[in-house]
């Protein structure tokens, strides 16, 4: 149910961008209006929802015992695993932003016949995740090319070493193949695995399929219903400098492609896909295991009236004198 | 205690980062508009038009020559006929580049403004410009 209900979400947001351009004649909104909300949504939903993050107070460090913490001097710490200084806490956020450090260490419970529960290593979530994550960010930098003028020379390369292949005209790109072929088995992992599936929320499946619907109308316009370049790249250049235009030759695979592209825009801010940001934001990650060391003060902590040994010794100076005992300022 | 500050300066990098197309293109000076195509090699005789429409070729032509390429090398069938009737050697060379003579103003022009890098020049021999 929650399948079929972000499968047909999806196929209407086809159905709707075909309606509207081939019988409405709607480009005007496709191309120019929905952009520009799907854009002014992003922004202010990314600001919004960060900004509000920024104000939760940092909670108590969160050690995680997946390495020893710094102790004494002959007992050796695991500097990326159980960081104590703010460059190490740095190696470990990279390592969990750049190579999924955490879903590396993802585990797999299974009832084996004969056996209560076997817990095994399972790597397979972390492989598809890195190559989906990978591939779809060097499909977005590739994009690049057709919003600028002239395109930086790193594009040119990048494409090139993407297309490495030389396969059929224009080339067949590696990216565009790992992309869809991992967030196929993403979404094959949510139907097969009976526990995930149980979790699996329509929030869950609705942004597999509207990334593999602007993935797929990609290729088909790449390899198949080929459009004006020329045009997509004037379309594109007018949309970010800010004097739209509305140019001849896009084809409907176009308008399909981009309209996915800006309801997964708009859509973005509101959903899970704000782990963009989130991911920058985990306790257990981003807080340095120093809490032996330092102290951690709440925000909400009331006000205590203190009264130190100190204070204490003056207060009844002379009559700590008069007993005859020592005092610690001497 | 809270990590405004941190967290602010993060999402300002995130925002420069994510508008690149639009600060570039404003400091950038190139042609947004793209540039215009020319043939210069106007009156060939007899060749009044191309084998396909304008808005057909800008879009499909790489899949034409890909097609031709196939076709001619494979099972030697080296005419092609069009929509309307008329013969063509299917040749990049001899008919294609007839008319379309001028690459760097006519080819180049765009592919290098969308970033394409066709490789049908590491076999055959580029046409002598006309100036």
């Amino acid at each position: 149910m929650r399948i079929l209900f972000s499968l047909a979400a999806v196929l209407a947001l086809l159905l709707v961008a075909y309606v509207g351009v081939a019988a409405a004649g709607g480009s005007y909104f496709f191309l120019v209006v929905f952009p520009y909300l799907a854009l002014a949504a992003f922004f202010i939903g990314i600001i919004y929802r960060i900004l509000k993050w920024a104000g939760a107070p940092v909670p108590f460090h969160i050690p995680t015992t997946c390495g020893q913490q710094k102790s004494l001097g002959w007992i050796k710490p695991a500097k990326l695993e159980a960081p104590s200084t703010t460059w190490q806490v740095i190696g470990r956020m990279a390592l969990e932003i750049l190579l999924f450090r955490s879903l590396f260490r993802n585990t797999k419970a299974e009832r084996v016949p004969g056996e209560k529960v076997v817990y095994g290593s399972c790597k397979w979530l972390w492989a598809a995740g890195l190559a989906f994550h990978w591939s779809f960010l060097i499909v977005f930098i590739r994009h690049l090319r057709l919003f600028l003028e002239p395109i930086p020379q790193a594009m040119i390369w990048l494409e090139n070493l993407d297309g490495f292949f030389q396969v059929s005209v224009p080339g067949v790109l590696i990216t565009d193949i790992i992309l869809l072929s991992a967030i196929t088995f993403l979404f094959l992992r949510r139907i097969f695995s009976r526990q995930i599936r149980y979790i699996s929320l329509a929030a869950d499946y609705f942004p597999l399929f509207l990334i593999f619907g602007i993935a797929a109308t990609g290729v088909l316009m790449r390899h198949f219903f080929k459009v004006d370049l020329k045009a997509v790249k004037q379309f594109a250049i007018g949309l970010v400098s800010f004097s739209p235009l509305q140019p001849e030759g896009l084809g409907i695979i176009f308008y399909l492609h981009i309209f996915l592209v800006f309801v997964l825009i708009a859509y973005f801010p509101f959903s899970k896909l704000m782990h963009i940001g989130g991911i920058f934001l985990s306790p257990t990650r981003n807080l340095a295991n120093n809490s032996r060391a330092v102290r951690h003060i709440n925000l909400w902590n009331p006000k205590v009236k203190m009264h130190s040994y100190q204070e204490w010794e003056d207060e009844f100076h002379d009559l700590i004198i008069g007993a005859g005992l020592p005092l610690d300022k001497e | 205690m809270n990590d405004r500050g941190k967290i602010v300066a993060g999402l300002i990098i995130f925002l420069v980062l994510i508008t690149t197309p639009i600060w570039m293109n404003l400091v950038a000076e190139g042609d947004a508009e793209g540039p215009e195509i020319e043939i210069l090699t106007k009156d060939v005789p007899g060749q009044d038009k191309c084998v396909k429409s304008k808005t057909e070729m800008a879009a499909q032509h790489m899949d034409l020559l890909n097609t031709w390429r196939d076709e001619v090398v494979r099972s030697k069938a080296r005419v092609y006929q069009t929509a309307d009737g008329r013969y063509y050697a299917k040749s990049l060379t001899h008919t294609c580049l007839k008319c379309h003579s001028n690459k760097d103003k006519f080819c180049d022009r765009c592919h290098i403004y969308v970033g394409v890098n066709p490789y049908c020049w590491d076999c055959h021999n580029e046409p002598k410009e006309f100036k």
